[in-house]
């Protein structure tokens, strides 16, 4: 047990620093840093310069074109690039399709779109949950009928996140209605350009446009669309949900949301004294460092532990459980900390080139909207609550 | 970094763990407890021939450990068996103290601790101290080449068994002063100590001790006078390590105790496990002992940094063990039902040492503000 990094790994740590130095645009990170809205060119562009330098595609295999790295040094590039304002990239190509792909899909499929995902050629959206199908994802009713080489691709999908910039969007469809739901369900790759797809905006509760409902009436998909077996779909998506684990825990972006509060609670003032100086807030405070330094932990040894493979699923429901509700206690506290101005709210002002005087901090203008923003990440990629039956049906096996 | 042990910590904790399953069993367990010192003799022997009193010094205190990771890999198991011996109290408390503040000629008593031929305790709290490291209102007095001590010392875990008691007294400065404190190595028969002991709810034995003008010679006097603190913090620093990770065994056994119990008692026809009620509840339990195993170990690596470092992780570790110690004990009692509620059953002597883990040196709120309080600093 060595909780010290080592020579190697604090080397790899500056070069990861290094890079940052030079390739990450301030235009770019100073966004990321105020809580101002990214581009679509933003992220293609941060996309393209990770791409460049070998670091997109930090899990994937080294012979598909990924880093090869390890859990630790998967850590300190994401916190690392945390820290330094880097946008998170994209996830449904990169960390959610390409290890489907990796483990199931057919050589042609490999072949053709791990490259595309890495140079950016395809933006790929996710069509799991549908209006009725929610944390019952197995109820989906989108159906996709074989005729011929095609498939005819008739439903709706819901909470597409970043569907209106995509190109592909990778599907859970119904091929059966035989036995078990989880039984008729199978994994297809449908291009967004086909017609007979819409898609229309969802606004969200702050006010942002980030997620999408894509109808498909009619659409036509070639057979070879489809990832692995007919009606294994659900295998897939199951994999999907549980391989990626590295980031789920999001130790990098909690470490600098707890930055950020603790220079708002030095800001702020109660009484003429730093609000930080409060016992009440300081323990509130307190209490998030401790779990959030614990979890750190917590998710290296779990991510590096022999075992880890096998326990997926247990595993990556705690980090998700935990590193979400981590997330919510920061944005919840910083919205807390900062009184009344939690309450202006004008949009524009997190739109990059804002050039009119702030109302009250400089700081104050996302963190409500982060707030509310943030209460779905307890609910997406499976529930808090669907995580707990995960983890005690895999630990109690019933 | 490593997140898998040592070998030669591996092999230690196989080795206690199998010793506390072959030779450790509940009964036993229950009447060593219930003896006139609260432990084993026998027991206590037999542990410092396997070398683990040693394992909690380092070599130059003739042990062959005494790190961060040592103290956590044995309470870790400790806690697990449900042991009572006075590892803590001899060992990591009045050993810990004495291995720092003590002479050449003072620390050879080390030796007879290790073997377990003597016992230790550290009588630091007093009555009004609560878990304040540096409230001392004992006070000590000098006297030509002697020392007279007088005052009280309050819950001194196997204070009534120690045959040589490291007192903490005031010699200069406020009540609350980390300066002015200093130690002394006090022989458990010297003339106006009076010890009462006593069990405690969990199985364990302490002792109030009264303080009637004890006075002692030089040759008591541990380290320079009113300079004790620094070692004083650093054991209980050690201790609360300890305590930690012996919380995080009892968790595992609470654990497994609970998975076993909603797998295989069935009301309304099915086991209780398949109820959505208990399996969210029991999923939070699972997911936070991993936070408060991952806490001791920062505690446990973090040791030897800064003060500072070192005292933010103890206090993270200390106060994540006493808030999920509580939730771990309460649902395992609750998902239970009424079979936790007996004495026979087992699983509420596991809940009840759980619980009192954070009544000793510092709880959940004592180090929530102490952790700010080393925050502050920092920054």
């Amino acid at each position: 047990m060595d909780l010290n990094y080592s020579d190697e790994e604090l080397a790899f740590r500056n070069e990861v620093r290094a890079f940052l130095n030079a390739e990450l645009p301030s235009s770019i990170s100073n966004k990321v840093k105020t809580g101002k809205r990214l581009s679509k060119d933003d992220m293609d562009r941060w996309h393209a310069t990770l791409n460049a330098r070998g670091w997109l595609a930090e899990s994937w295999p080294v012979e598909y074109g990924g880093t090869g790295w390890d859990a630790v040094q998967q850590q300190i590039f994401d916190e690392e690039t945390c820290a330094a304002g880097a946008p998170r990239t994209v996830p449904f190509g990169l960390k959610m399709l390409a290890p489907v792909l990796i483990k199931y899909g057919s050589e042609e499929q490999k072949e053709h779109y791990l490259p595309r995902i890495l140079d950016g050629s395809d933006w790929w959206c996710q069509g799991y949950s549908e209006p009725g199908a929610g944390s019952d994802l197995a109820s989906l009713k989108t159906r996709a009928v074989r005729d011929g080489d095609h498939y005819v691709v008739n439903g709706q999908k819901t909470w597409t996140t970043l569907g209106q910039y995509a190109n592909k969007i990778f599907c859970l469809v119904r091929t059966s209605t035989e036995g078990k739901p989880q039984e008729g369900i199978s994994f297809l790759l449908i291009d967004m350009d086909m017609p007979g797809v819409t898609v229309r905006p969802i606004v969200l509760l702050e006010g942002t446009h980030e997620v999408n409902e894509v109808f498909f009436d009619d659409v036509r998909v070639p057979v070879e669309n489809l990832v692995g077996e007919e009606n294994k779909g659900w295998t897939y998506a199951k994999y999907l949900l549980t391989h990626e684990r590295t980031n789920i825990a999001n130790v990098g972006a909690n470490k600098v949301s707890l930055e950020h509060l603790k220079h708002v609670g030095t800001q702020q003032k109660m009484r003429g004294r730093p609000l930080i100086e409060d016992p009440v807030f300081a323990a509130r405070l307190a209490r998030i460092e401790m779990e959030l330094d614990a979890m750190a932990t917590t998710n290296l040894r779990l991510l590096s532990s022999p075992d880890s493979e096998a326990n997926a699923g247990p595993m990556s429901s705690m980090l998700k459980i935990k590193g979400t509700e981590i997330r919510q206690a920061l944005n919840d506290l910083t919205r807390r900390a900062l009184g009344p101005y939690a309450m202006p709210f004008v949009s524009e002002a997190l739109d990059a080139g804002y050039n009119e005087e702030p109302i009250g901090p400089d700081y104050a203008a996302p963190v409500s909207k982060e707030y509310f923003n943030n209460r779905k990440i307890t609910i997406y990629g499976g529930s808090n609550e669907i995580q707990r039956g995960i983890i005690s049906k895999m630990m109690m096996g019933l | 970094m490593d997140f898998n042990h040592t070998e030669d910590r591996v092999m230690l904790k196989d080795m206690v763990s199998r010793f506390l399953a072959d030779n450790y069993p509940l009964e036993e367990r229950h009447k060593a407890a219930e003896s006139s010192e609260g432990f084993s003799r026998e027991k206590w022997q037999a542990f410092a021939e396997l070398g683990l009193i040693g394992a909690l010094f380092s070599e130059e205190h003739g042990g062959f450990g005494g790190a961060g990771f040592d103290i956590s890999v044995l309470f870790e198991e400790l806690g697990r068996g449900l042991a009572v011996e006075p590892f803590l109290a001899s060992a990591v408390l009045g050993g810990g103290a004495l291995a720092q503040l003590g002479d050449q000629e003072q620390t050879k008593l080390i030796a007879d601790v290790i073997a377990g031929d003597k016992l230790l305790a550290l009588a630091h709290g007093e009555p009004d101290s609560r878990y304040d490291y540096s409230h001392v209102e004992t006070t000590a007095t000098a006297d030509g080449n002697d020392w007279v001590l007088s005052g009280r010392k309050a819950v001194v875990l196997n204070g009534d068994s120690a045959d040589q008691i490291i007192v903490t007294a005031r010699n200069s400065g406020q009540s609350w002063d980390e300066d002015g404190i200093t130690a002394f190595l006090v022989p458990s028969d010297t003339d106006g100590l009076d010890v009462r002991g006593y069990p405690t709810i969990d199985g364990l034995h302490a002792a109030e001790i009264n303080l009637k003008t004890v006075r002692v010679g030089s040759e008591a006097l541990l380290g320079e006078p009113g300079k004790a603190y620094p070692a004083i913090e650093t054991a209980i620093a050690r201790a609360n390590v300890a305590l930690a990770s012996e919380a995080v065994g009892l968790m595992d056994i609470c654990r497994d105790m609970t998975l076993e119990y909603l797998r295989t008692r069935k009301q309304f026809g099915v086991p209780i496990g398949k109820f959505q009620a208990l399996q969210h509840r029991m999923a939070t339990v699972l997911t936070e002992i991993e936070q408060a195993r991952s806490a001791a170990i920062n505690a446990a690596g973090r040791l030897e940094l800064t003060r500072n470092e070192r005292e933010k992780a103890v206090s993270s570790a200390k106060a994540l063990a006493g808030q999920i110690g509580r939730l771990v004990a309460e649902e395992a009692i609750q998902m239970h039902g009424g079979i936790a509620m007996t004495w026979e059953y087992g699983l509420g002597h596991y809940a009840k040492r759980l619980i009192m883990i954070d009544h000793q040196f510092g709880d959940v709120d004592f180090h929530t503000a102490r952790f700010v309080e080393f925050s502050r600093q920092a920054a």
